[in-house]
């Protein structure tokens, strides 16, 4: 590995969480006893079937709700920084502010100046590219170019740790992989702990330092995949290596079962 | 190549209706007591902006309407709002607003003129009451109607329950606002014109019933034609007012 910054010391343990939602007839358990751990600076995907509490799981580490059952363990909050930033899948942005404005949402609630604030916000979106848009707002940008937007604003918070949900699900493939490299580059930068929620094979393998894969509902994690593909990960020669072949491989074997299961319900 | 504009339409049928009932009431079909025709009323008009009896008319009724809309949409909006966010709030006020809401509010006027009056306070007051309600639910469903997904934006990136609702509820709700206002601004209109009827020493609503008593025919009906013109400038006031508010929605 290539470390071309110093990691963040921000681990994330996850102990014992489940949570249950109360439904029509009793209740319904999305996750149920998920443990794991990231190490600081690590790159870790998530895949499942759908349905299976991925995006619970993030929204409870983002603090949205708390867990039903069992604890996790993320850095304190230090002033003027977010612990967690939650990049979303599908509606990503408020399409009543503009771009600079999205970008400089987080910072808007952290007691930062408005003209540190809007320093950190060109900055980032300078690193997506962006920079030239700060005045337009989201309907007149392409789905690729709000999601960066909104890495933009995660960034901008100097996150400890990058909660990402799906952010490119909604990309065609070829947009897909551009925005792939891009995540890549800005991380090799900062370095930041990430978790990265996915259902795609081949994004978690071009993207993570390892896989969790998760059950069909209740979630729970199933298997544990390590990815020691070497960084950087260019597309040719991520797809020419025979390791690409034998994880890929190994990935749907864990989660084939899964969802089969999942479609059943 | 464009297909045929029937845009000509739009101005065939008003001016033809026009000309219809010119014709009708000079052959005597239809009674020129009843029915002037529409030249003398335009020449009625015209006299009665150059003597200043229709200008301050219109004025009276226009202060009232304004003055009664600003007073019962503000408090709507934040109220809506409000109930559009809180559940509790929602589950406290909803049966009273249901109640309030389909009550016809020139039906309260005469308890309004015992409490107020029969001078200003009282025609502003029925204006803010028939319009408080329906601009109320309008906000109240645009808050409702909004993905949880910008809720959730927002409470991740550390928002309150302030900058929720000024960042989320407020701009979310806008659409749903504006519509609510339009709306209003007919509502407010009909009442006040209603409510001058009734009890009023001036104003569009005035001048017509007078006009009806002392049988000034032609004069009663330039009230009736400035109050559908005041309904439809208000009308391109809203929408000119909705563009500026919401700059952020795609134009077609």
């Amino acid at each position: 590995m290539i470390a071309t910054a110093p990691p963040r010391v921000a681990p994330i343990t996850v102990r014992g969480v489940g949570k249950v939602y109360p439904a029509r007839r009793g209740s319904f358990v999305a996750l149920h006893d998920v443990s794991f751990s990231v190490a600081p600076g690590e790159f870790c995907a998530i895949i499942g079937p759908s349905g299976c509490g991925k995006t619970t799981l993030l929204h409870i580490l983002a603090g949205l709700f708390p867990a039903s059952t069992g604890t996790v363990e993320i850095p304190p909050q230090e002033p003027g920084r977010l612990v967690t930033a939650l990049i979303f899948q599908g509606i990503s942005t408020l399409p009543w502010l503009t771009v600079l404005q999205n970008t400089e949402y987080g910072l808007r609630h952290m007691r930062v100046s408005p003209a540190e604030r809007r320093t950190r916000a060109v900055e980032q979106l300078r690193r997506v590219g962006l920079d030239r848009f700060v005045d337009a707002f989201p309907h007149q940008l392409s789905e690729g170019m709000r999601q960066r937007v909104s890495i933009a604003r995660a960034l901008a918070t100097d996150p400890d740790v990058l909660l990402m949900d799906e952010p490119f699900a909604n990309l065609d493939e070829q947009n897909r992989l551009l925005l792939q490299d891009e995540l890549l580059r800005l991380w090799q930068e900062n370095r930041q702990t990430v978790l990265f929620v996915t259902h795609s094979l081949d994004e978690a393998i071009r993207l993570s330092d390892r896989v969790l894969v998760m059950t069909s509902a209740p979630g729970r994690i199933k298997a544990e995949v390590p990815v020691r593909l070497a960084r950087p990960r260019e597309f040719r020669s991520v797809r020419q290596d025979p390791e690409y072949g034998a994880l890929s491989a190994k990935l749907w074997e864990a989660l084939r079962d899964e969802v089969l299961r999942a479609r059943q319900t | 190549m464009n297909g045929p504009s029937y845009r000509w339409l739009a101005v065939i049928s008003p001016l033809g209706l026009l000309l219809v009932w010119e014709i009708l009431s000079r052959t005597g079909v239809a009674d020129p007591r009843f029915f002037p025709p529409p030249s003398t009323i335009i020449r009625t008009l015209a006299d009665m902006v150059r003597s200043g009896e229709l200008p301050f008319h219109i004025g009276v009724s226009l202060r009232r309407i304004l003055i009664g809309f600003v007073l019962g949409s503000v408090p709507a909006v934040l109220l809506g709002l409000a109930m559009g966010l809180a559940r509790p709030l929602r589950a406290l006020l909803m049966p009273i607003v249901a109640a309030i809401y389909p009550i016809p509010k020139i039906a309260i006027y005469p308890l309004i003129i015992f409490y107020l009056g029969i001078g200003e306070a009282s025609k502003v007051t029925i204006v803010a009451l028939s319009i408080f309600f329906l601009v109320l639910l309008n906000t109240m469903a645009g808050v409702l109607g909004l993905d949880r997904a910008y809720f959730n934006i927002a409470r991740a990136y550390g928002a309150g329950a302030r900058s929720i609702f000024t960042t989320v509820a407020m701009p979310g709700a806008m659409p749903q606002i504006f519509t609510g206002l339009k709306l209003a601004m007919g509502f407010a209109l009909i009442v006040i014109v209603g409510a001058e009827l009734l009890g009023s020493d001036a104003g569009i609503g005035f001048l017509i019933w007078r006009s009806y008593q002392i049988f000034a025919i032609e004069a009663m009906y330039v009230g009736l034609l400035v109050t559908a013109m005041l309904g439809w400038l208000a009308t391109i006031a809203l929408d000119w007012l909705e563009r500026l508010a919401m700059p952020w929605r795609p134009t077609n």
